[in-house]
């Protein structure tokens, strides 16, 4: 006992700590990794199941869109914007000045084929769906989309241009399968 | 804490041999019933009890709705609306919860505004108050949650908004609000997990509200003169005085509950939660219960997405620091004229951030949010640590009697050193 315990603190060779210090850190730090290890599994499992990550993509035909008309399609339970975009809408979304924008992006960053603009139609501010589907949807001071939520506006690129969101609507992962198809996600 | 049993002055055999195992009856006799309360409290004192009768409804009416809702996307909207029509007294239920969750804010308002004007979060009340914002937040998140169940347009687009105010913390927020979604929006997941939740945090709040009462009979209530009681002249046992006094008061309120409940049940609510929840269009003009109006017009005062979300949560924090920020010394309003003017001032602006915070984005209500949400800060973070240093209180009575006893109960100044609360 004497060789473990030291009234005055001090061991053996006269440092300040003690065996019992070490004890009592090491049983505290394998006590905090066994609480993080434990806890865990239940934080994880509020994160998406493997069969809400399994969303499989989607496949859009194009050939029914006529110029200047758009459509939503549902992915991810998400509603993503597809626009036939005309040529003024097109010519609007590249010379638009970069310095001005909020979250300044290249027209041709955001599309492959310039006359398809394909963008997640949630508002990047807190997740609203902005208004400018419809032909008689307000599109907001940059002719794209506008939320109502809180006055977000869009350009034709869906870029953010005006209001309280952040980022630009995010463009997801598709292809063109052909001329009249792409597959998203 | 010896061994064997303990004392108890209860003359019943029965009682007392339980109370001699288990010294519940002493224990609620000496909270309340002779409980020694200051003897001048006026019916601004009632609202703490009230909050915990509302509390006792929402669990009862809550466990009642839970035997007949179904936590799914599919079937959610249809229970309820079978709640409201087939089940037995499922209206009833329906709208003493629906409108008990306004209720209970009222009353909590009105309880956090009445320690704000008497200055009941002074020494030696911090830990007390500090409590009491505790259970206003677990509050917020439980009617939040429990606004998402019916799952209408705006308990839908209600949930998406405020879950999509943590995208804003700097790189975690994305993986934040997948975990709290459990998915890639808010959806069969987030209901589920909703409805655990809401069950759940009543009983937390319970827990919480435990701890406020215990902290609050160690150091006593505080009174309208904001002065401590010098001696028994200046208490009475809670019971029969305020037992009274709180079910008068409880009466008055239940009539005011049920105006709503059987007159206007859906006054409170919003229609468009009367239509089944569509994740692909967003009602054009979303608000939320009225409740969080105040704080929904900061977050959208601030035109920054983060800067708006910190102020929003922040606007609650604060409350838990003033006990620090407020520098004077004299706590009740009545002998601070100065702080007595700010403290309407901050009402009325509380209040207008309120009608803002129903009213569109636009124009003069941004002006006005953005003014209210300044204005609201500086109260706290500038006005009050200030006034303490620049006011000059009232002279203060020299005890709660002297004012209404002949002679002034001041007078017995053997009490005046002892503190009866420190005994009870
Ligand atoms: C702090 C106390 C509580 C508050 C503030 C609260 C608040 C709310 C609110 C605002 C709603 C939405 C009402 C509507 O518009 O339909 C709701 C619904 C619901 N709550 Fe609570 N609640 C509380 C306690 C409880 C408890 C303890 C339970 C269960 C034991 C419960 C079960 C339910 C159920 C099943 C619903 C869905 C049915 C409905 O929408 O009417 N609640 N709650
Ligand atoms: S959610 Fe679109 S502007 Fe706030």
């Amino acid at each position: 006992m004497a060789d473990i315990t030291h009234p005055d603190g001090q061991d053996s060779e006269g440092n300040g700590t003690t065996r019992r210090d070490f004890l009592y850190l090491t049983t505290a730090a394998v006590g905090a990794v066994g609480t993080a290890a434990f806890a865990w599994p239940f934080i994880d499992s509020m994160n998406p199941a493997a069969d809400t990550l399994a969303l499989s993509s989607i496949d859009v035909d194009l050939s029914p869109i006529a110029v200047g008309q758009s459509i939503t399609v549902s992915w991810r339970g998400k509603p993503v914007f597809v626009r036939h975009r005309t040529a003024g809408e097109v010519q609007a979304a590249e010379e638009a000045p970069e310095g001005d924008m909020i979250d300044p992006e290249p027209d041709d960053a955001r599309v492959i084929n310039p006359e398809w603009l394909i963008v997640v139609g949630v508002c990047t501010h807190l997740g609203c769906i902005p208004l400018g589907q419809k032909p008689t949807d307000q599109r907001g001071e940059y002719g794209g989309w506008f939320c109502p939520c809180h006055g977000s506006h869009y350009d034709t690129s869906g870029r953010i241009r005006k209001g309280p969101a952040p980022l630009n609507l995010p463009v997801p992962e598709y292809e063109f399968l052909s001329d009249t198809q792409i597959r998203i996600g | 804490m010896g061994h064997g049993l303990a004392n108890s002055s209860f003359k019943n055999p029965v009682i007392r041999w339980m109370d001699q195992r288990l010294p519940l009856f002493t224990l609620m006799h000496k909270e309340y019933a002779a409980y020694p309360t200051p003897r001048n409290f006026n019916y601004f004192w009632n609202f703490g009890a009230l909050a915990m009768v509302v509390l006792m409804v929402m669990i009862v009416t809550g466990i009642f709705l839970s035997m007949h809702y179904t936590a799914h996307v599919d079937y959610a909207f249809d229970s309820v609306e079978r709640i409201m029509r087939d089940v037995n007294y499922g209206w009833l239920m329906r709208y003493l919860h629906m409108n008990g969750a306004s209720m209970f804010f009222i009353v909590v308002y009105i309880h956090i505004f009445r320690g704000l004007y008497y200055g009941s979060y002074k020494q030696p009340r911090e830990l007390l108050w500090i409590l009491g914002v505790i259970i206003l937040f677990l509050m917020m998140a439980t009617a939040f949650m429990g606004y998402v169940l019916p799952w209408g347009q705006m308990s839908f687009w209600g949930a998406t908004v405020i879950t999509n105010l943590f995208s804003a913390v700097p790189v975690f927020g994305d993986q934040i609000v997948m975990w709290l979604w459990g998915g890639f929006s808010v959806d069969n997941p987030t209901l589920n997990r909703f409805f655990s939740l809401h069950y759940l945090l009543p009983f937390v709040i319970i827990g919480v509200v435990f701890l406020h009462v215990a902290a609050l009979h160690i150091t006593g209530s505080n009174n309208p003169l904001g002065i401590d009681p010098k001696g028994p002249q200046d208490t009475l046992p809670f019971h029969p005085y305020y037992t009274i006094k709180d079910t008068f008061g409880l009466g008055v309120f239940l009539i005011f509950f049920s105006l709503f409940v059987f007159f206007a049940p859906n006054y409170l609510g919003h229609p468009d939660n009367y239509i089944p929840a569509d994740p692909l269009v967003t009602p054009a003009h979303i608000v939320p219960e009225w409740y969080f109006l105040p704080f929904y017009a900061i977050l959208r005062a601030v035109p920054d997405k983060l800067l708006g979300v910190v102020l929003m949560f922040g606007s609650i924090a604060v409350l838990f620091i003033l006990p620090w920020l407020d520098t004077s010394k004299v706590r009740s309003a009545r002998f601070r004229p100065i702080y007595k003017i700010f403290f309407w001032v901050f009402v009325f602006v509380c209040l207008m951030l309120g009608y803002c915070g129903a009213k569109p984005a636009e124009g003069i209500y941004v002006v006005l949010s953005r003014l209210g949400t300044v204005y609201y800060f500086a109260h706290f973070l500038i006005l009050l640590p200030l006034l303490g240093k620049l006011e000059r209180p009232l002279p203060l009575p020299t005890s709660i009697s002297e004012p209404v006893l002949p002679r002034g109960g001041g007078a017995i100044t053997a009490g005046a050193t002892a503190k009866p609360m420190d005994k009870a």
